[in-house]
């Protein structure tokens, strides 16, 4: 193999019933191991062509340090060329620019065409192949891809990070610390601090793959962070893992139960999702297998619509009343309520403050879902980076800031991203797009239809699941943990601060492209 | 229970090969012909249909329109020899306006008569111009029913044409007040007068038998107006060019005549000769078209009709402005002369997607009138062959009656579907209160400078 890569074995595939029967595997480290991609051709920003005038004389696999050249130990001929690891024409200025070194002239660099047509505005091509290669690696990818920024021309995307010329002395890496409190009340419940700033958002069993949720909460546990069940349930064989997994209490209730409230560490409330804001779940029937309708108690191949909102809530009061349910039926539990960005959103959070919430979680209208309607997602609500400091704002302007911890989410993609919003006002993050592109999600939006995703991330499908391996989406998602907590970090190091909790509400460490005060 | 208004679709497939966005191509010679061939373990079968279509003539060959792109043939082929493409074809349908994916979700909505649901968030830009710069609310509890999926039929969507009074006056317990005439519609939407170019075979005729099956009204010059139509039975509301009276238009419920120095003459011969037919005003959305609509509203215009250009942009103006901004001034102003509610506000020209009339509404129209949009559900594809006397490639002078209401019906259903979400996700009941509701909706300047502008000052320009 490629001499870049280190002699530790790669994550490797694992069926769902190995994996039940080895308990040990509920032990899971973060530690960084190649995970590389599942995929012959993994698509990347350039493309190698080897043509027949190779003589194999193996100059390539010495000149290149990035691994895109590769003769099999024992064999003369060589791998097609790993494209995807390549770094493009900056190479040229190097010495180890292969396309010069081949004696033959059998080596030519082009754009790969494929590249061009994945990705989109929020999710260019460029973060995509980015967060691959964090998820391959457990490491910030060259400058070659843009790792930081995508090209929706607002919001995060024109935000900037403003360092000072150096960062102060005494400052050390190790220093910085990325924890995160999670429960700021003055109250007898666990005072829950998570490794990193962010945690999994709420993906239901039902919309995505069984695989991925339990390398979701496996990464979680190695990581000392959370994921959420969404709102389809609590699968059995998350209970291993059920310190580091929040259990979701949406409007249809599917599959809720006293015993899955008692065993969470955080019990979250999806008032609202941002993709979809005022409008109920929605499982397309294909996607509704037997497995999935009997944990949500329904009847196989119908589609599956939650409500909206809650049928028992009218009023804040209501809402405290729901709170207050769930407070007894488990006592060390952490109440998260997890919200959409209306016109009145800061009323909404204070609401949520007033009602016992130790978290308001915002998530914002570009958020991810499995399946809403076009007009939903691009219309209604405000988009996170106005939500944010709105809420931070007027929450400190009611003296209350300090009791609750604030959480965004929808558009969360990069660590740059969580710096801004923290800085923003936020205290950390929800993500889960992120996750998803991480074990190979292309954002081709097809997870709805049929029998769901045809890569085997959001699908129950029998035929598609096994595509994506327990071990292998662990790794991945360790992996890109491991990076986004070096970048998230460095960046700190950058602005000379050494936590999330100094960056919060540090508006003065940003500045915006389309405002005069950049100049 | 009263009746719910209710749109029947059928399912109307192509009846030409559509133009689809992306495609696999082999790009690199070098296939081993292997025998674990990708294309057979397509997860959406569309090689294995694409052969089967080739042995049937009837068929569409476009493999094209059919990819979802998963991109699994393209990364697991052994050789690596098929990329992804967009199809340039598709990159070349419409205009700035009318997009490739307006287009492409049009089609999809007149072939199924659903609305577009896709996964993963959205990947568009940030904000854009017009529309594109708003956002509409949501209520976190506050619901039109509370029976959740199954309430949405109780969401009305219908609204009134013509003046409604402030107030009745009464003398004893005798109405003294005679209340102008009203018709409804059942859905903000009018079907306005299809361009000439379009006029082929049956299309405008199929077009407003759709709009009268499904209660809703269509503007058609008078002139134009096909051969054995019945106005009244059809739902048509003649365009009069000229002092026209008697005749087939007597039976109409509305009727339209343009802006003019004589247009309080025409429109009091009008209402002379049926005082319950409503006269519509047609007049351009200029920049004196406010001044214009005040005027018109007192001397007591019933309905008007403001046209933008094709794009939704003010006509005759040096910087034209969107309509979102023409309509909001118009609406404020008559607001503040207190006669809102004694017109009738309609607005037409690049109305495009359902999100398009909310908003229109929202800045203050009653109700639009669409055009383009009933003609792309037709499988138009914009090409512009029909302006310069071309062939036009889907042969839309071909199309059967039966075939073209399906598809106008279809798309038609589906934006009423999207109103009833939008008007769900926001509380709100029915769609006369969402009228000038802008505390309802989020404007991008707005939040840029209640959010941004607090903390970096002033938006550069």
């Amino acid at each position: 193999m490629s001499t870049s890569e280190s002699t530790i074995p790669p994550a490797t595939r694992q069926s769902a019933e190995e994996f039940i029967e080895r308990p040990d595997h509920a032990e899971v480290s973060r530690e960084v191991r190649p995970a590389p991609p599942r995929y012959r051709n993994e698509i990347g920003k350039f493309s190698v062509y080897r043509s027949s005038d190779c003589i194999a004389c193996g100059r390539c696999v010495e000149t290149c340090p990035h691994g895109v050249h590769v003769r099999p130990d024992g064999y003369r001929p060589m791998m097609r060329p790993f494209e995807y690891r390549c770094i493009g024409p900056d190479c040229a200025e190097t010495d180890n620019y292969c396309i010069d070194r081949c004696p033959q002239g059998a080596l030519s660099l082009t754009e790969n065409p494929a590249f061009k047509t994945i990705g989109d505005c929020r999710w260019t091509a460029d973060l995509l192949a980015a967060t691959w290669w964090m998820a391959e690696t457990g490491h910030a990818p060259g400058p070659h891809l843009q790792s930081e920024i995508g090209a929706s021309g607002g919001g995060f995307d024109k935000l900037r990070i403003r360092f000072p010329a150096s960062p102060p002395a005494g400052l050390r890496r190790e220093d910085v610390s990325t924890e995160l409190l999670l429960n700021r009340r003055n109250d007898a419940r666990p005072k829950l601090k998570i490794d990193v700033p962010w945690y999994g958002g709420g993906m239901s069993f039902g919309s995505t793959s069984t695989n991925v949720l339990l390398g979701r909460a496996r990464a979680a546990k190695a990581w000392n962070t959370l994921t959420c069940t969404g709102e389809g349930g609590y699968l059995d064989r998350l209970i291993p893992y059920k310190d580091y997994v929040i259990t979701q209490v949406a409007t249809g209730l599917f599959g809720v139960r006293e015993e899955t409230i008692q065993r969470t560490p955080v019990v979250e409330f999806k008032y609202a999702q941002g993709a979809k804001p005022g409008l109920g779940g929605h499982l397309l029937a294909d996607k509704n297998t037997p497995p999935v309708a009997a944990m949500r108690e329904a009847v196989v191949g119908t589609s599956l619509f939650s409500p909206f909102p809650f049928h028992s809530i009218y009023s804040v009061e209501d809402h405290k009343k729901h709170l207050d349910w769930i407070a007894h039926v488990n006592p060390r539990a952490l109440l998260s309520a997890k919200v959409s960005t209306p016109v009145d959103v800061d009323m909404v959070a204070v609401g949520s403050f007033y009602a016992g919430a130790h978290i308001v979680h915002l998530d914002g209208s570009y958020g991810g879902t499995g399946a809403a309607p076009n007009i939903a997602k691009k219309n209604i609500a405000m988009p996170i980076e106005y939500a944010i400091n709105r809420v931070h704002q007027f929450l400190v302007d009611e003296g209350i800031r300090d009791q609750i911890t604030v959480i965004a989410s929808g558009g969360i993609r990069t660590p740059a991203d969580m710096v801004k919003a923290i800085a923003l006002g936020a205290d950390g993050v929800v993500v889960g797009t992120g996750e998803l592109v991480a074990v190979g999600c292309i954002r081709c939006g097809n997870c709805e239809s049929g029998r769901g995703c045809a890569r085997g991330i959001t699908t129950t499908d029998p035929g598609l699941m096994p595509m994506t391996s327990i071990d292998w989406a662990t790794q991945r998602l360790v992996n890109l943990y491991n990076a986004w907590r070096e970048m998230f970090v460095e960046l700190l190091y950058r602005m000379g601060l050494d936590s999330p909790t100094a960056l919060r509400g540090r508006t003065d460490l940003l500045t915006h492209l389309d405002y005069e005060t950049n100049d | 229970m009263p009746s719910k208004y209710h749109i029947h679709t059928e399912p109307a497939p192509p009846r030409v090969r559509p133009v689809g966005k992306l495609g696999i191509v082999e790009w690199r010679e070098d296939c081993s012909s292997c025998h674990n061939c990708v294309k057979r373990a397509c997860v959406y079968g569309f090689y294995r249909d694409e052969a089967d279509r080739l042995r049937d003539e009837t068929g569409y060959l476009d493999y094209i329109y059919q990819c979802k792109g998963c991109l699994n043939c393209v990364q697991d082929c052994t050789k690596g020899i098929l990329t992804r493409v967009v199809n340039p074809e598709f990159e070349r349908l419409g205009d700035e306006h009318y997009t490739p994916d307006i287009i492409l979700s049009t089609w999809y909505q007149a072939e199924t008569g659903r609305i577009p649901v896709s996964g993963a968030g959205y990947g568009g830009p940030f904000s854009g111009s017009g529309f594109d710069a708003m956002w509409t609310d949501m209520s976190e509890i506050v619901r039109p029913t509370r029976d959740g999926i199954h309430g949405r039929e109780y969401i009305s969507s219908s609204v009134d044409l013509g003046r409604k009074l402030a107030h009745l006056a009464f003398d004893d317990g005798r109405m003294t007040v005679e209340p102008p005439p009203l018709i409804e519609s059942p859905l903000p939407v009018m079907f306005d007068v299809i361009p000439q170019r379009f006029h082929r075979g049956k299309v405008t005729s199929s077009i407003a038998k759709a709009a009268a099956r499904m209660g809703l009204y269509s503007v058609i010059r008078n002139e134009e107006i096909p051969a054995g139509m019945a106005v009244d039975q059809n739902n048509i509301v003649p365009y009069l060019n000229g002092d026209r009276r008697g005749g087939s238009i007597l039976s109409a419920a509305m009727v339209m005549i343009p802006d003019g120095e004589d247009v309080h003459r025409v429109r009091s011969r009008l209402k002379e000769e049926n005082a319950d037919r409503l006269v519509a005003i047609r007049l351009p959305a200029d920049p004196k078209c406010v001044r214009r609509v005040l005027e018109l509203t007192d001397a007591g215009a019933e309905v008007l009709h403001l046209v933008f250009d094709s794009h939704g942009r003010e006509r005759g103006a040096q910087k034209p402005r969107h309509m979102r901004d023409v309509l909001r001034e118009v609406h404020t102003a008559l607001v503040k002369s207190g006669n809102r509610d004694l017109v009738t506000l309609s607005a037409s020209g690049g109305i495009a997607l359902a999100e398009h009339m909310a908003k229109a509404i929202v800045c203050g129209a009653d109700l639009v009138a669409i055009d383009i949009p009933l003609v792309l559900a037709l499988e138009c594809r914009f090409c512009g062959e029909c302006g310069r006397d071309g062939i036009c490639p889907i042969a839309l002078e071909d199309v059967d009656p039966r075939y073209a209401m399906r598809r106008v019906t279809n798309l038609v259903a589906a934006w009423h579907q999207q109103m009833v979400e939008l008007l769900g996700a926001m509380g709100i009941r029915e769609v006369r209160r969402l009228r000038g509701e802008t505390g309802r909706c989020m404007f991008f300047d707005d939040l840029e400078r209640e959010t941004f502008g607090r903390l970096f000052g002033k938006r550069k320009q």
